[in-house]
């Protein structure tokens, strides 16, 4: 016996079920005003020339969702567990102690400030899950600090059609500054570009014959950082090493950065690659400069993570050390300046609402947005709503006075946040300034020193 | 909250692991025949009482809306891989790259060809999904158990590594952006406005049909075929049964499920990207077939409610019993991981062959005590 | 030459981390025939316990000690108080139990460790050495990985073939009917078995993380790379796994250098697949597709 064949009448059925089934779902795909996909970067910079006609795109929003007489509800996906865990686990934690902080001060206008955090686990998928359940669910007034570039990517679109205020996305990518497209979103940051572009002109002027290798995270982190410095200083280039996340293995990136002779290397990575990438070099006997973004240095988990390793019995060799020399780019006082007044507020803050273990400069960077969402509420009035908290950050946004080192770009036409960094030098466990603050934009923006005096935090440590 | 599933299917019919080949005909024409149209029957009905529900969620409730497209996009692949393992015998821990396959497939028309109808982008979704599936089937006909887990295991692992290599075409890291299809105007003059939720119900149209396709199918011959090799390879082969064909014809279907599956992600998330198909997801798709019990598609649907509800329904007790959000985020995977030891080790049959034991023990039970 | 050298000596010091995992993995397959998924997870936890005895002053090398030992402890626990439950049943099923051991293992260790990266102490030097104006990328460090595989597995393999403990667990491992008539005690055999993986496992992770970073899914790639090394080589050897693990480590790593990172895990998908349809039992079974 040789069973072979299926009838044809069982599945014949099933070919009719399925095309009939499937009829009267057949539509057509991609209708309505549906977006070419852009490619961030590309539509980054708004046109100037629409000032006037651009502004009040939200005015007519009036949705009130969220608030009450008591309470602002925000919501956010952060990656509480998982790969991308370490570190910014640390971010949402840092802006709910200091909403907890103005609530205990009575939050603002009467009403008080509730942050719900969902855990994405970084996987994009998860992100539009727990938005859905955000905003639909929970009916939060709006998501704020929501964090990573796929992450937030998968739900921009969504956030922008049902018109919620999308504040302040954890992430440097380009994307998030296209007011015509998401009127609804704004950049925090300084971007990607931004950063490269400062510390290509930095090069371009101080160290005019150095070998630049670049050392970068294989995505939006790397490519746009890449292209900022590439502005100024291709021609000094002489090796471009990516990584991937996941991968420790960084030995064969920096051998041949190390093979192509260069002796300095500018690095958009993350804080571990950072350390990664200066063991790596001391077991190759290899001794460039280094000059990283801001992103990928973060002075207290850096040399955390080094430090550590001399614990061992032996290497001596190893540990903060290393990091003598190293530059970096920064836009906010970091936990070790402990005479800085912000970050003293801000341990004062996490000491009387944080979890009992140390501030980290994840936690500064979390309250420091949320001390701008604070502003932004602040700045809405007391009858704020979806419509009208994005214009007051439009026409406020640039005069906002905080911990950051250089203004807010925010305007009718600008939504990408801090417009500049500050470079400066890590010299015997602490950071000393290279170069004062300098601010540009996308593009060919020019380069020009930030005009602004460092602010100081008023008294109640609550915007004023 | 699985509540909201009905049950599409019936359980006894469908119940494809724990069907013996008897070679008797124990199945006859007659019999499929009416089996076919009673499934077709079920499942539009089913469709019916999902579209009922997004209306009447739609205003009260849009989040389980949104949650029931979430299961249907995970329920083709999940009954896909149940009749792959439970009936055909072979384990897959790299579904979540096949599901990859679909969903970048869709992505790439509907960003490239925005004219094409939805059905046709679905289909070639499948076709590409098939055919990965095929060339993994190849490989995989030759391989026993563990030796096949640590294959697709390497799928799992390696397939997103390509949207990355290839980023100009398949957009890197950042992954490509889908604009889901909207309710045509006819369709629209039906059912009034649906706003997402004509995602969902067009989501549970294709997951549906996938399993209509999938239950007809395990109960054809091929169905019986691949049992056949399950249960014994040598008997089956005396039977003049092509071993490898059989198998590798299984992993297929079984990847254009996927494809489905894949495919459906793409709309519901509105994004493609590497980080939405990890190891995570495969493993998961893995632990719904057994949780809901293996080779069972009445159990598909419901490991498919598991993963779309458990999450969710976990961090909400956690929240419930005071805990923050950190906390809660901690514990639910503590608590995801215990329920599935203990499921394996109280009830390891699954949901549905436990239920279906207890059952029959019960029914034997009292027509011994009538009988005496 | 001197890049292609230090390629080398890195994909030959990854595929040892993937031999001593892919043995662990080797030791519990022969046992009881089942992948413990959970292994990685298990070695994550002793890493942390042992961190955290570092932290708390306690030498290196103690720490090390305890942590195996913790290791060891862990391993007969899970096998005698969970898996032994699933033993019999489909195999499927163990998957299953492995898999989520594995979920919530690593969630309690974040838990009671926080999800924050540490440093982990390196108990050697991290610099490498010039032979004649021929830098050699092996630091003292990696040196010390080496050797502490090396001799773990000569230890291992000694076990199992000089000792009578090692005789009944092989006895156990190949027909456990016959075994019992014997006199061996099975079971006990099963959770030896399991045990030494704990063990070797909680050395392993101490290995990886030396010199790098802990979080608590700093295994997870590891442990899968491992698999998938173990099944390269076979999944009843030991020579396998540790032949798997190396060229596993070395194609990595030449991948990474010449070709392109993002083709990395690829590369491992094509390797496995190619050596499967040759040898569907991975290079070292004993007998070339074996039928059921």
């Amino acid at each position: 016996m040789r069973i072979s064949r299926s009838r044809p009448g069982t599945m014949g059925i099933a070919a009719l079920a399925l095309g009939s089934l499937v009829l009267t779902a057949c539509g057509s795909s991609g209708g309505g005003n549906s977006t070419t996909p852009d490619t961030p970067g590309a539509s980054g910079t708004p046109g100037s020339s629409q000032s006037s006609a651009a502004k009040g795109r939200t005015a007519g929003n009036t949705d009130t969702t969220g608030i009450s007489d008591t309470e602002i509800k925000l919501g956010t996906h952060q990656p509480l567990t998982g790969v991308a865990a370490p570190g910014y686990s640390n971010i949402a934690p840092g802006a709910k102690a200091y909403y907890d902080y103005v609530n205990d001060a009575g939050g603002v206008n009467g009403r008080k400030i509730t942050l719900n955090i969902k855990d994405d686990t970084y996987n994009p998928t998860t992100t539009g899950q727990v938005v859905d359940e955000l905003t639909l669910q929970d009916k939060v007034f709006a998501i704020a600090h929501g964090l990573g570039t796929p992450t937030h990517t998968a739900v921009i679109d969504q956030l922008n059609e049902s018109k919620i205020p999308d504040l302040f996305v954890s992430s440097g990518a380009l994307a998030w500054n296209q007011p015509e497209k998401y009127p609804y979103t704004f950049g925090w940051q300084p971007d990607y570009t931004v950063e490269g572009k400062i510390i290509g002109d930095y090069i371009k002027k101080n160290m005019p014959n150095a070998k630049v290798g670049l050392y970068l995270q294989g995505d939006d982190l790397g490519r746009d950082g890449a292209a900022g410095v590439k502005q100024f200083i291709a021609s000094q280039i002489v090796s471009e090493q990516e990584y991937t996340s996941g991968n420790t293995n960084v030995a064969p990136q920096i051998g041949a950065l190390q093979a192509a002779g260069a002796d300095l290397i500018v690095g958009f990575n993350v804080p571990a690659y950072t350390a990664l990438a200066v063991l790596t070099a001391q077991k190759l006997q290899y001794k460039p400069q280094y000059m990283f973004s801001s992103v990928a240095f973060d002075p207290q988990l850096v040399s955390g993570l080094l430090a550590n390793f001399s614990k061992g019995a032996v290497s001596a060799e190893a540990g903060a050390g290393l990091l003598d020399g190293v530059s970096v780019t920064s836009y906010l006082p970091t936990v070790d300046k402990t005479d800085n007044p912000w970050i003293q507020l801000f341990d004062k803050v996490w000491k009387a609402k944080g979890d009992g273990k140390p501030l980290t400069n994840f936690g500064v960077y979390g309250m420091a947005e949320a001390y701008t969402v604070v502003q932004s509420i602040q700045a809405a009035g007391k009858d704020i709503n979806r419509g009208n908290i994005i214009s007051a950050i439009e026409q406020n946004g640039a005069s906002f006075k905080g911990p950051w080192e250089a203004p807010f770009a925010y305007s009718a036409d600008n939504h990408s946040g801090i417009s500049g960094v500050g470079i400066s030098q890590f010299k015997g466990g602490k950071i000393v300034q290279l170069e004062p603050v300098m601010t540009t934009g996308d593009g060919d923006t020019p380069i020009t020193p930030a005009k602004v005096d460092p602010a100081t935090p008023p008294a109640s440590g609550i915007p004023e | 909250m699985a509540l909201d599933s009905p049950d599409v299917t019936d359980g006894e019919l469908l119940g494809g692991g724990s069907r013996r080949v008897t070679g008797d005909g124990s199945g006859g024409p007659a019999l499929m025949r009416s089996n076919g149209v009673k499934h077709l029957l079920l499942v539009v009905l089913a469709w019916i009482g999902i579209f009922l529900l997004v209306k009447l969620l739609q205003d009260s409730n849009p989040f389980r809306v949104t949650q029931l497209a979430t299961m249907a996009y995970y329920l083709p692949a999940i009954a896909g891989l149940t009749v792959l393992t439970g009936v055909n015998g072979q384990i897959s821990l790299g579904h979540g790259a096949l599901m990859a396959v679909g969903a970048y497939t869709t992505s790439v028309l509907l960003q490239r060809q925005e004219s094409l109808p939805f059905i046709v982008v679905v289909l070639a979704s499948v076709a590409t999904a098939c055919v990965v599936g095929y060339l993994v089937g190849i490989a995989a006909a030759r391989l026993h158990g563990p030796y096949l887990a640590g294959a697709t295991l390497a799928l799992a692992v390696g397939l997103p590594g390509l949207a990355v290599y290839f980023r100009d075409f398949l957009g890197g890291d950042q992954g490509l952006r889908v604009t889901p299809p909207s309710s045509p105007a006819w369709f629209e003059s039906i059912t009034g406005d649906l706003g997402r939720g004509y995602v969902t119900v067009l989501g549970w149209a294709l997951a549906l049909s996938a399993l209509f396709f999938l239950s007809n199918l395990v109960n054809s011959r091929y169905g019986r075929q691949w049992r056949a090799v399950r249960d014994d390879e040598i008997a089956a082969s005396l039977l003049g049964i092509d071993l490898g064909r059989a198998r590798v014809l299984a992993f297929v279907v079984s990847a254009g499920c996927a494809g489905v599956g894949g495919s459906l992600l793409a709309v519901v998330t509105r994004l493609t990207a590497p980080l939405s198909f990890t190891i995570v997801l495969s493993l998961f798709l893995l632990t719904a077939i057994v949780l809901g019990g293996l080779g069972s598609l009445v159990g598909a649907v419901l490991g498919a409610a598991l993963l779309t509800f458990l999450p969710t329904f976990l961090n909400n007790q956690a929240l419930a019993a005071g805990l923050d959000n950190s906390q809660a985020a901690n514990l639910a995977p503590v608590v995801f991981g215990l329920v599935l030891v203990l499921v394996m080790l109280l009830a390891p049959r699954g949901l549905v062959g436990t239920t279906r034991t207890a059952y029959y023990q019960r029914r034997a039970r009292r027509s011994r005590s009538t009988g005496a | 030459m001197q890049q292609f050298l230090n390629v080398s000596f890195t994909g030959f010091t990854l595929g040892a981390i993937y031999a001593a995992f892919a043995l662990c993995l080797v030791l519990i397959f022969r046992a009881t025939r089942i992948i413990n998924f959970a292994q990685g997870a298990q070695a994550a936890l002793t890493t942390y316990i042992a961190f955290d005895l570092i932290n708390r002053g306690f030498s290196y090398w103690l720490a090390l000690l305890i942590a195996i030992a913790a290791g060891f402890v862990l391993g007969a626990f899970i096998e005698r108080v969970i898996v032994r439950r699933v033993e019999k049943g489909p195999e499927i099923n163990a998957v299953i139990v492995t898999l989520g051991l594995f979920v919530a293992i690593e969630a309690l260790v974040g838990i009671i460790y926080s999800q924050n990266q540490q440093g982990f102490p390196a108990p050697f030097g991290v610099q490498g050495f010039k032979i004649g104006g021929t830098l050699i990328a092996l630091t003292g460090n990696d040196r010390y990985r080496i050797v502490a595989v090396a001799l773990a597995l000569v230890a291992l393999l000694a076990l199992f073939r000089f000792t009578h403990v090692g005789l009944r667990m092989r006895a156990a491992a190949f027909g456990q009917e016959v075994a019992q008539l014997l006199g061996i005690r099975v079971g006990r055999m099963l959770t030896l078995g399991w045990a030494l993986a704990g063990a070797f496992g909680a050395l392993a992770g101490i290995l990886i993380a030396g010199g790098s970073f802990i979080s608590p899914s700093y295994m997870q790639g590891t442990v899968i790379f491992a698999f998938v090394a173990a099944v390269l080589g076979g999944l009843d050897s030991f020579a396998g796994a540790v032949v798997g693990g190396l060229i596993l480590g070395l194609t990595q790593s030449y991948v990474q250098s010449y070709v392109d990172i993002n083709l990395v895990n690829m590369a491992a998908l094509v390797l496995l697949l190619g050596v499967l349809l040759v040898r569907p039992g991975g290079l070292f079974s004993a007998s070339v597709a074996r039928k059921v």
